[in-house]
């Protein structure tokens, strides 16, 4: 399904075949248009995208550093707001979940709690990927990285995910969102809708990673959907505070069918200890479904 | 032009205020919070149109100018200490891409021990950013050097970040007649600012890309060209400056009482005022003496310094920080000014003023003493003797260096 606008963010970048997060910047700058300034955090996406002299970007695009993608942005806009253009120029500040989770995510509180008129995007593939599969603060409980290996003592990550739409949701934005690239017509909708209203967004990005999760580069929509219908990885929508949508899931799928396609969970089945681990993820995906009314009441 | 009773951080306030900046940025950190108060109330009070932003930290403060500025809008932030050496990563980053943003940093120790007071550790410590740093001797100059700041950061020749110095407590809080200028005048001075590039969906352009070894190396070359002409605009912008605002500038470094000297002093901020009356009293006696007041510290202008010394037999140099290891900073690079030259002076390096300890006329008197004996590298004067140095051999504090 070729878009008009989506030669803004180029083919023949130097992304990883079945890569999620460049599937979801092309899919947030096919929702934007042009008028658009991205300030963008080291990582995957600035490496793939700006290696010198080629550059996938048809819109202004700056790269500074790895934590202040969201205090550039700032700049950017009180800057477009000085010259009367905010509004007009839209302003972007997007990155991985490093980038915007971890050692940006002074910067993106800061951006909130001050009300700049910018959308921020968090493409959340579970690691720092960039750098070989580090663990990050939204690696999910029982997840191998490079830094969480499974051995002797240990069993991959030992804590759950860090739930950053809601510590969006606690600065009192406009709106806060969740969207997956499993799902290209909600999260179109939800960049538009972002758009649409003034002072700071947060769309928080499922983008799954062949490389890092350990799947086959043909299952990242598969693995993206399956993140949603087991209620691991909940679609959701805050308006001024008040939980506006939720994508219903139908039938409960138990998070085994989820954990199972990706290596990075695989020693959760090859252990005794795994099993433990595996009732705990189940437990999160039931919370979850509990907490946002996943699933039809019949 | 006016001529007022201004504290210092209001006489600074007001020079930003005369460039109009679009967007300035705010973050606290003991002794330069007074001038982003006192900016403040100058656009609280609507004497200045511009976006005001509170950030979260100095790194997000220089981003913000960073951002502000690559979308083609002048803006300014100020800070020192800890807060520099936080921002210091914005700094190297926002000279590799050419990013002409500007600051003062109202210069104070660094940490630990924790200490609010003067000296110049924190500033000389990012020597190597590609940012100009400037050093102002007293207000007046400090309230010049941010015309010059802006004017010779955004020339199309140089495009870099440019700081101006200004020694924390004793400029930003004392209270010292300035001559402000008209805005006409500074507007004749320096031009609205209009980069080649910027962020605009217009022409929509890619910044700070990722570049590999076959082209990193010409990216610091040019910024090394970038920096050396930079010499030449400064040269320049003072010219110009004293054809504008019709009073002096100095532009690179100030000669005072050299033209015979034997001896020269070389310090630079607002010790120098200290030394020019050691120098006064010196020539009353016969001495031949004078002091060479560094402004311009990066680019650090090789030739300039090394005709304005080399006439000389005894260099004394007076720093206010040091290269921990090694030497003071300004010891290293005026020595290798003279090497493979015909003419060989002593060049005395000495350490004072740590963390606001004043540097006094007798300061001043000792190196002065001292240098008539034996050369020093790296000694520091005025050090107590009755304070407890644990760790330290006797022998070393008797050598203090």
């Amino acid at each position: 399904m070729r878009k008009a606008n989506d030669h803004l963010f180029a083919s023949g970048h130097y992304a990883c075949a079945g890569c999620g997060e460049m599937l979801a910047v092309r899919l947030v700058l096919r929702a934007t248009g042009p008028n658009v300034i991205i300030a963008n955090p080291t990582g995957c996406i600035e490496v793939v995208s700006s290696n010198y002299p080629y550059s996938a970007w048809e819109v202004p695009w700056v790269h500074s550093l790895f934590e202040n993608a969201a205090a550039v942005a700032s700049g950017i806009e009180a800057a477009l707001r000085y010259l009367g253009k905010i509004g007009e120029v839209r302003v972007i500040a997007q990155g991985g979940d490093g980038g915007m989770g971890d050692i940006g995510f002074q910067a993106l509180s800061g951006l909130w709690e001050r009300g700049h008129d910018v959308l921020c995007v968090c493409y959340d593939n579970e690691a720092y990927m960039n750098t070989g599969i580090q663990r990050s603060g939204t690696t999910p409980l029982g997840a191998r990285t490079t830094t969480t290996p499974p051995g002797r003592e240990w069993i991959g990550n030992w804590r759950p995910k860090k739930d950053l739409p809601m510590i969006a949701l606690s600065h009192n934005i406009p709106y806060v969102a969740t969207a997956s690239v499993g799902y290209p017509f909600d999260l179109d909708r939800k960049v538009k809708k972002a758009h649409s209203i003034r002072g700071p967004k947060y769309i928080h990005i499922l983008a799954p990673c062949p490389l890092g999760w350990g799947f086959s580069p043909s299952l990242t929509i598969e693995i993206a959907r399956l993140a949603t219908e087991t209620g691991l990885f909940p679609l959701y929508e805050y308006e001024n505070g008040k939980l506006i949508s939720v994508r219903k899931i139908g039938k409960r799928k138990p998070v085994e069918e989820y954990l199972r396609l990706q290596g990075r969970f695989a020693h959760l089945f090859e252990r005794e200890e795994g099993k433990g681990i595996i009732a705990q993820i189940q437990a999160i995906a039931d919370q979850n479904i509990e907490r946002f009314g996943l699933i039809e009441e019949k | 032009m006016v001529k007022k009773m201004l504290r210092g951080s209001r006489a600074i306030a007001e020079a930003v205020a005369l460039c109009r900046p679009g967007v300035i940025c705010a973050y606290p950190i003991t002794p330069q919070t007074i001038i982003v108060e006192d900016l403040a109330n100058i656009v609280a009070d609507g004497e200045l149109k511009a976006e005001y932003i509170n950030a979260e930290s100095e790194h997000s403060a220089a981003s913000i100018i960073l951002g502000a500025t690559l979308t083609g809008v002048r803006s300014f932030t100020a800070t020192c200490s800890q807060g520099l050496i936080l921002m210091s990563e914005v700094l190297f980053n926002a000279a590799g891409m050419r990013v002409p943003i500007v600051l003062v940093n109202a210069n104070r120790s660094l940490s630990a021990p924790l200490n609010i007071w003067c000296d110049h550790q924190d500033s000389i410590s990012i020597r190597d950013s590609g940012v100009i740093q400037l050093y102002a001797e007293n207000n007046q100059e400090a309230a010049d050097l941010i015309f010059l700041a802006y004017r010779v950061a955004e020339d199309p020749r140089v495009m870099l970040p440019a700081m101006v110095n200004v020694d924390g407590f004793y400029l930003p809080h004392a209270y010292e007649a300035v001559e402000i200028p008209s805005q006409e005048e500074v507007d004749a001075f320096l031009p609205p600012f209009q980069p080649k590039y910027k962020l605009d969906p217009q022409n929509p352009l890619t910044f700070g890309m990722y570049c590999e070894p076959d082209k990193y190396t010409e990216t610091r070359f040019m910024l090394q060209k970038a920096m050396e002409k930079a010499i030449t605009v400064i040269q320049e912008s003072a010219h110009l400056f004293e054809k504008v605002f019709a009073r002096p500038c100095f532009g690179l470094m100030e000669e005072y009482r050299t033209d015979d000297a034997d001896t020269i002093f070389l310090g630079m901020g607002s010790m120098v005022s200290v030394i020019k009356e050691v120098v006064d009293e010196l020539r009353e006696k016969g001495e031949r003496v004078g002091v060479l007041k560094l402004i311009c510290y990066r680019p650090f202008p090789k030739e300039q310094i090394y005709e304005a010394l080399k006439g000389a037999k005894n260099i004394i140099i007076i720093e206010k920080a040091i290269s921990l290891g090694s030497f003071g900073a300004l010891l290293l690079e005026v020595r290798s000014l003279f090497y493979n030259r015909p003419q060989r002076p002593k060049i005395n390096g000495f350490i004072a003023g740590l963390g606001g300890r004043d540097i006094t006329t007798e300061t001043i008197n000792k190196a002065w003493q001292l240098s008539q004996k034996q050369t020093y590298d790296a000694y520091f004067l005025d050090l107590r003797e009755d304070v407890e140095l644990e760790g330290v051999e006797y022998e070393e504090i008797i050598k203090r260096g």
